[in-house]
């Protein structure tokens, strides 16, 4: 397993308490005032153009927002938020109107070029080879979106997308474009009343990535996002909208990563996902927001809503992630099975080191016939820190077969951390079945000196251990993004041992 | 020089003193078995000999081709030559068998400053030891040691053996959990990397391995000391005539 070697040697040269993207990008930035009013939902809407009727929904959003009260029923901690003390809007100061990569700030391109994020059109991510016998590797492109705090900064192939009919663009920019999708679409799987943190990011939402898949289209190559909060004190808001249409295929990946900061950010997202009759969406994220110091200062709120609606028949939508980073991350991808036939996946590797704080898991919501969903969730707690799984698999009284395989499993490493399993399971309907496996295990002495004993480092056998245990989910990421999530799992779990 | 010294070793687990001074040499070449009853300390000198934590070491030394084991890490000890066969070779669900030893094989390698297997020549390294111990390709696929059988997880630790090459193997109770067709197997492969370059310790309750791996020395342990050393004729003696009259001597 060459990647497990390379990431050993990755790991060895950084110290316990580096970040890998902790640096910070120094340029000229445009803020809103810092807090939140209706005047800021106003700003925001202006700095993008937006038509009246966007600006209203966002407004109502508003209002409700201040209805609404913090959920505290997650098994996470944290001081109370002061939503006046945020920034909600920065973008880079453009030099002049941008119309090519060529003309972004060299500044931000360094960024992602340091990131190792292409946003020149190249074909492949750096450091991945084609091997023999692999298709060619000019077909192995994958687009990017790149968001920089509250702004969408660069699309590649967006030319070549739009030859296949696929729409690939900042949602800002599809909002003024193809207001009809837009409007059909948006909040139609979390309405702007879902929750305390979707309805905030319904009024503020800055930028995100906008994908319409025609019917009939398998999108010709990756798409993915690559989402950066660099600004101090500033929350990140991004809305991803993502549409595959009958008889469509998408695969699509998210990134994200922060500055290393003393102080506690807030990333609170809305990812919607509408796969109609026979399309199916691959949705993969890998989680990377700094995660605090080794003292638990500092670090991103992760606070995310993200819903599929297998809105058609035999329809499938796909979540994998891998969250290694965020103090606290709050988050629940979900599935709607509302299609009959439709199915659901959700693959999960979560992380928690240090002082961070997880509560992730999914919610199966089969209401269509003959539906089906399948979870595979694998916890690993080290450090002082807390992982809960958190599930819900419910079959309304119509969904007659329902079908759901639940797996969770719990890793633990060392004796300060604590894993927790919380699923809920209803069924309304009596022809459903589910299945629920549990297990919880200790990363064992005995399997460490093995390795150990056999010429691998403590790391070196922490690394092998857990990626052998996390392997059924890495399978389901595409390929390029398997050998990143190998490393930055090892890398999560530095100084975790001894 | 000998390859393994190990002087006058005192060792506690958790303020009970296991072993209260053993004295061991082996050479290159020499098969040596240590046989005794359970707790006698046999199974605790070869974890201290390959550095598993938990065990301290109050007096004494262990000298390794003239340098001193015990400051060593484990990790170096294994890339210097030693090798423990476990007793109980652990599963590791979802890790491949041919990633593990590909793994260990160039950590090993790394750490001796050479250079790391390019992937053909690691193949056919791995093709020709396994095929030699009658070990199905299909087995190296799988999870290290999941769903093996007894029999399967002792051929791994000689497979593991020979890739490796090792100057000192230490075989933990080979013999255990194995039925005599599977015993043959396992011997014949160890019996395979017996050189002049190599010297091996075989620890064990019954004389019936050693009918597989014929020692040129015996030690009789008991109570965390040597108390006879002979010829491989000790370990026949030994099957008839028991333990029991060491117990007292020692």
């Amino acid at each position: 397993m060459p990647a497990v070697q390379e990431t050993v040697e990755r790991v060895k040269r950084i110290d316990v308490d580096q970040y890998r993207y902790g640096f910070e990008t120094l340029i000229d930035t445009e803020k809103a005032p810092k807090g939140l009013s209706e005047e800021i939902v106003k700003f925001i809407s202006q700095k993008k153009n937006e038509p009246d009727w966007m600006l209203q929904w966002r407004l109502e959003a508003y209002r409700r927002w201040l209805t609404m009260t913090e959920p505290t029923w997650a098994r996470v901690e944290y001081p109370k938020i002061d939503f006046q003390d945020i920034y909600y809007y920065a973008a880079p100061k453009p030099k002049k109107a941008v119309t090519s990569l060529d003309e972004i700030d060299p500044e931000i391109l360094k960024t992602y070029e340091k990131l190792g994020i292409p946003l020149r059109e190249v074909a492949m991510l750096e450091g991945v080879e084609p091997k023999v016998g692999e298709e060619d590797p000019a077909r192995r492109k994958i687009a990017v979106d790149a968001v920089f705090d509250s702004v969408s900064v660069a699309t590649t192939f967006k030319a070549e997308l739009k030859k296949a009919g696929v729409i690939f663009m900042p949602i800002s920019e599809a909002i003024r474009e193809h207001p009809e999708l837009v409007q059909k679409y948006l909040g139609s799987v979390v309405p702007t009343s879902d929750n305390f943190y979707a309805t905030l990011n319904s009024a503020v939402f800055s930028d995100g990535s906008f994908v319409y898949v025609p019917p009939g289209v398998r999108c010709p190559m990756e798409l993915s996002t690559y989402f950066r909060i660099n600004e101090r004190n500033t929350g990140q808001f991004e809305r991803t909208l993502i549409i595959a249409d009958k008889g469509s295929y998408v695969s699509y990946l998210e990134g994200c990563t922060a500055p290393q900061r003393d102080e506690n950010q807030l990333h609170a997202a809305v990812v919607e996902l509408v796969a109609l009759d026979d399309a199916e969406i691959k949705y993969s994220t890998v989680q990377n927001w700094y995660p605090g110091n080794s003292e638990g200062k500092g670090g991103i709120y992760n606070f995310v809503t993200k819903r599929g609606d297998c809105r058609g028949a035999n329809s499938k939508i796909s979540w994998t992630q891998v969250e290694t980073g965020s103090a606290i991350t709050w988050k629940y991808p979900s599935c709607i099975l509302r299609g009959d036939n439709s199915s659901g996946e959700f693959y999960s590797i979560a992380i928690s080191n240090g002082f961070q704080q997880v509560d992730s898991g999914t919610k199966m919501i089969h209401l269509g016939k003959n539906t089906s969903s399948r979870i595979i969730s694998k916890g690993i707690a080290a450090g002082k820190s807390q992982n809960t799984y958190r599930g819900l698999v419910t079959a309304h009284r119509k969904a007659t077969g329902a079908r759901n395989f639940t797996a969770c499993d719990s890793l633990l490493i060392g004796d300060k951390c604590g894993a927790h399993t919380v699923p809920y399971i209803e069924a309304k309907n009596s022809s459903a079945t589910f299945e629920h496996e549990a297990t919880t295990s200790k990363i064992s002495e005995d399997v460490l000196f093995y390795c150990i004993q056999r010429g691998l480092s403590q790391e070196e056998a922490v690394g092998l251990v857990v990626n052998g245990f996390v392997k059924d989910v890495l399978q389901q990421l595409p390929m390029e993004f398997a050998v990143e999530a190998q490393k930055l799992i090892s890398i999560s779990l530095e100084g975790s041992v001894g | 020089m000998a390859l393994l010294e190990v002087k006058d070793l005192k060792v506690r687990v958790e303020e009970r003193e296991i072993l209260h001074g053993l004295t061991l040499t082996v050479n290159e070449g020499e098969v040596h078995a240590i046989m005794g009853p359970n707790g006698s300390g046999k199974s605790t000198l070869s974890h201290v000999i390959a550095g598993k934590p938990g065990y301290e070491v109050t007096d004494g030394q262990i000298l390794f081709k003239g340098e001193d084991l015990l400051e060593m890490a484990p990790e170096e000890r294994a890339a210097k030559g030693v090798f423990l066969a476990f007793q109980y070779p652990v599963e590791i669900p979802g890790v491949a068998t041919m990633n593990f030893l590909r793994t260990a094989l160039n950590a090993q390698r790394k750490a001796r400053g050479e250079s790391e297997y390019s992937t053909p020549d690691f193949l056919k390294k791995v093709r020709e030891v396994s095929k030699s111990l009658n070990i199905p390709q299909d087995m190296l696929k799988r999870g290290v040691n999941v769903g093996f059988s007894g029999g399967e997880k002792k051929r791994n630790e000689v497979l593991q053996m020979a890739l490796f090459e090792p100057s000192l193997c230490i075989l933990d109770e080979m013999d255990s959990g194995l039925d005599i067709d599977a015993l043959r197997i396992a011997a014949d492969g160890v019996n395979a990397l017996r050189s002049p370059k190599r010297a091996m310790v075989v620890i064990t309750h019954y004389q019936r391995l050693l009918n597989y791996i014929v020692p040129d020395f015996v030690h009789v342990m008991s109570k965390g000391r040597v108390v006879k050393s002979g010829g491989k004729q000790l370990a026949l003696e030994l099957e008839e005539s028991g333990y029991a009259q060491f117990e007292d001597a020692a």
